[in-house]
């Protein structure tokens, strides 16, 4: 990881710093602590379900995320763009992937922290009787990776545009597509024309099916590859698109 | 110490930049004069780093900045046009900001951003976010950005614009203040500055160098001897032509 040294640190220090200065967190963190918590217990039914499981909390996490993390991610680059501080940002020493990382690890810092703040329902279902430890760490493990990559997804939509409605728009768009690829009626639309391997691949690029088998507290390779391989693919394509639209 | 060599840029059919070069030593003030549009800031943003020229390169302090653009920026220090800034930090946190990503850490770091405080006398506002600062104190916060790391090369867009007449004076005085020491290049379309402190004036207009020399040569240009004259025959002359083609 040389990548992510000086340079590196010092726009991930900046980013944080510029997300707990500024008043969206606090609004995104409650947004997001009430939402999951009125989904849980009131939707979801969590105490007359009888079963000391987070399923039922951790089922909503790809809904909350969808209209959540692009709120979150909208400003990285679009903000840059509007105030004309990406130029100053890209006349330092620093490389684009530098900026880059800095700026995706210290927005899933923060994304990490709201995540973390909902330790109160693991303390409760413990308290209620003797949940499965394995599928609670697995259903963070996977809320966070998801939570990386629909960050991911905001970045690449934030790099496209100066306007950070555009972005949020975008990026919920593409979210939601990936959201949904393995839904039966996704699918099932898809299967009246085309052959079945070409099914099979768009529903593998659901986040649901590798969120799912996390959840229950399988650690699998390949939904860790998965969600790596979305978020590498995502900032890849940020990078190639902040250069070009330096070039153009 | 700074070279330009035969810049282009491309922005798709438009030609902003058409072959600029030139080249400027240690102690000299070079003011980059033209109309608004006419590829004063392309170039700048060229040397810079920020855009990929078309064709050409810039040496700075002997690094390609196209062929090893990381040594090449860090012997600039770069005041863009209008000075963005990150608003909402304060000036302290601003300036240590750009020392850690230009390598500074620790005593290292605050020495440097102490002594750009002083020189381009902050200190009053070192606490303040940016956002809530005068267009002057914003300049400034602009310039010690810029000159944290005690550059070789200097390149300044416009630093002077939309600052009061006392401010202006201020800036200026910081810039004649550093000129012996540096490469300096500053844009402008305020004739008066040129003047006041550059050494040598290359003129732009439509991508292209049309004059270079002193400001004493090119008032001599002209049968009025006024710098004004010779910006117009040089700069508008041709326009009527452009817009007809």
């Amino acid at each position: 990881m040389t990548c992510f040294s000086g340079p590196a640190w010092a726009v991930y220090k900046r980013e944080v710093r510029a997300y707990i200065t500024s008043p969206v967190a606090y609004v995104f963190m409650v947004v997001f602590l009430v939402l999951t918590a009125f989904l849980t217990f009131s939707v979801s039914n969590f105490y007359e379900n009888n079963q000391a499981d987070l399923r039922s909390f951790f089922m909503w996490h790809p809904w909350v995320y969808l209209i959540l993390v692009p709120a979150a991610a909208m400003r990285l680059w679009a903000e840059e763009r509007r105030t004309g501080t990406i130029e100053l940002l890209l006349t330092l020493p620093i490389t684009l992937n530098q900026a880059i990382l800095g700026k995706f690890f210290a927005a899933w810092t923060f994304l990490a922290a709201a995540l973390a703040l909902t330790f109160p329902i693991v303390i409760t279902t413990c308290y209620l009787g003797a949940p499965d430890g394995g599928a609670i760490v697995g259903g963070y493990l996977g809320s966070l990776l998801l939570s990386g990559a629909y960050l991911a997804v905001g970045m690449l939509t934030s790099a496209m545009t100066r306007n950070q409605v555009i972005s949020f728009v975008l990026s919920v768009v593409i979210g939601f597509f990936l959201l949904i690829a393995g839904w039966p009626p996704v699918t099932g639309m898809l299967a009246h024309w085309a052959p079945l391997w070409l099914v099979d691949g768009v529903a593998a690029f659901s986040f649901m099916a590798h969120f799912d088998s996390l959840q229950r507290g399988v650690l699998d390779l390949r939904d860790l590859a998965y969600f790596a391989s979305v978020i590498v693919f995502m900032l890849f394509t940020a990078h190639v698109v902040l250069e070009n639209r330096r070039a153009a | 110490m700074l070279e330009v060599r035969d810049l282009h840029k491309r922005f798709g059919p438009i030609h902003a930049v058409r072959g600029v070069s030139f080249k400027v030593e240690r102690g000299e003030v070079l003011g980059f004069l033209g109309p608004n549009g006419a590829g004063k800031s392309t170039t700048m943003r060229m040397i810079t780093g920020f855009l990929p020229p078309s064709a050409g390169t810039a040496l700075v302090n002997g690094h390609d900045i196209v062929g090893d653009t990381l040594a090449a920026k860090r012997e600039i220090g770069y005041l863009p046009e209008n000075s963005p800034v990150y608003g909402e930090m304060t000036v302290l946190q601003f300036l240590r900001f750009v020392a850690e990503v230009r390598g500074f850490k620790g005593v290292a770091r605050d020495a440097r951003v102490e002594h750009a405080i002083t020189q381009c006398h902050l200190e009053q506002v070192r606490l303040q976010a940016i956002e809530t600062l005068s267009k002057g104190y914003k300049q400034r916060t602009g310039l010690a950005q810029a000159i944290l790391h005690d550059p070789a090369v200097l390149i300044m867009d416009e630093p002077t614009d939309g600052l009061d007449p006392n401010q202006k004076q201020v800036v200026r005085a910081m810039i004649r203040e550093m000129a012996l020491q540096k490469v300096i290049v500053l844009s402008t379309h305020i004739l008066e500055e040129v003047d006041a402190i550059c050494a040598r004036v290359i003129v732009i207009a439509h991508g292209q160098i049309v004059a270079n020399g002193t400001p004493a040569e090119l008032k001599a240009r002209s049968p009025s001897g006024r710098l004004e004259d010779v910006f117009h025959t040089l700069t508008l002359g041709d326009e009527p032509v452009r817009k007809v083609g």
